[in-house]
């Protein structure tokens, strides 16, 4: 078990793969949820688009309750 | 639905809404066997376990080239065809790409210690891995430089199209030179050389990677429409205020 002896390297790239990945994932999720608060607070102020079929408050509200 | 249909940025949102769950789904399955058919494979008989960090390097390596080409289609798409989504895709494929490329070159260099010696040799494909990595955060630096994203995207096509010709000098660096790297021994003429029990967890993981690619892909053009709506509407509420 040659590689055992090199366990800090493969521990060592799994934790980077980790913190990688997790890193992608909170930065889609942590994006979406401010785009999603910002778009509702524009919306609540009365600024909507005109072809919106759902107002992102009304969204935001609904996924809430 | 046909993919013409969701190049309209509404559609393309209700299509992200419906999808994404599935297939964050089908990801999370999909890493999970991975994983556990590379932690079940058998040691190299030269490198000994070191042969594990293979299942994250070159799924890695792989889907940061892939990146890029999904980014120079898309660039096309934003010279040529002017397609709606098409600035979108490329805008938020390259962060995602700089994350696989770095992953690459981490644990290419992890690897590279017990292996070679060393952390990181001037070779021709680990040089060209850093140029792509280089390109990632220019192309990441226009769009954020310049303000108007129909500018900005016209910018950053032209660099991703300029920068894809990194794409095969990566891919045939270790034929055209004398490097460290080994040569190609998945896709090659007569065959891969690696053996089916590691192999096979290669590909699982490369399937797995791919899949955590497109999820996270598609959820960050849906952030980037949603974002272009706030700008929209901040815009509409400057010109009220005024």
């Amino acid at each position: 078990m040659e590689g055992i002896n090199h366990l800090p390297f493969i521990v060592g790239s799994y934790a980077a793969a980790f913190v990688v990945i997790a890193g992608l994932i909170g930065w889609v999720t942590l994006d979406f949820r401010a785009q999603r608060r910002a778009l509702a607070d524009l919306e609540m102020r009365g600024f909507a688009r005109r072809s919106a079929p759902q107002p992102a408050a009304a969204a935001l509200a609904k996924e809430e309750a | 639905m046909s993919l013409l249909d969701l190049a309209n940025p509404s559609r393309f949102l209700k299509f992200a809404d419906r999808v994404l769950p599935w297939l964050g789904g089908v990801t999370v399955v999909a890493l999970a066997f991975g994983l556990n058919q590379a932690m079940g494979a058998p040691d190299d008989y030269q490198q000994g376990a070191t042969v594990k960090i293979m299942f994250l390097h070159v799924p890695s390596a792989w889907l940061g080239m892939m990146a890029w080409g999904i980014m120079s289609i898309a660039a096309l798409g934003t010279l040529v065809w002017r397609h709606p989504l098409a600035d979108v895709a490329a805008k938020t494929a390259a962060p995602i790409g700089a994350a696989f490329t770095l992953l690459c070159l981490v644990t290419g260099s992890l690897w590279g210690r017990p292996e070679w010696g060393t952390y990181w040799v001037w070779d021709a494909r680990l040089t060209s891995e850093l140029v792509l990595f280089l390109l990632y955060l220019g192309v990441i630096a226009l769009w954020r430089t310049v303000e108007d994203p129909s500018r900005a995207a016209r910018a950053a096509a032209i660099l991703t199209l300029v920068g894809a010709v990194d794409l095969p000098i990566i891919k045939f660096s270790v034929d055209w030179w004398n490097t460290l790297h080994q040569g190609s021994s998945v896709f090659r003429m007569g065959g891969s050389t690696i053996y089916p029990t590691i192999l096979v967890p290669l590909l699982v993981m490369a399937v797995a990677f791919t899949l955590l690619f497109v999820t996270l892909h598609i959820a960050a053009m849906r952030n980037e429409i949603l974002r272009r709506r706030v700008r929209t509407l901040r815009l509409m509420q400057a010109q009220a205020a005024s």
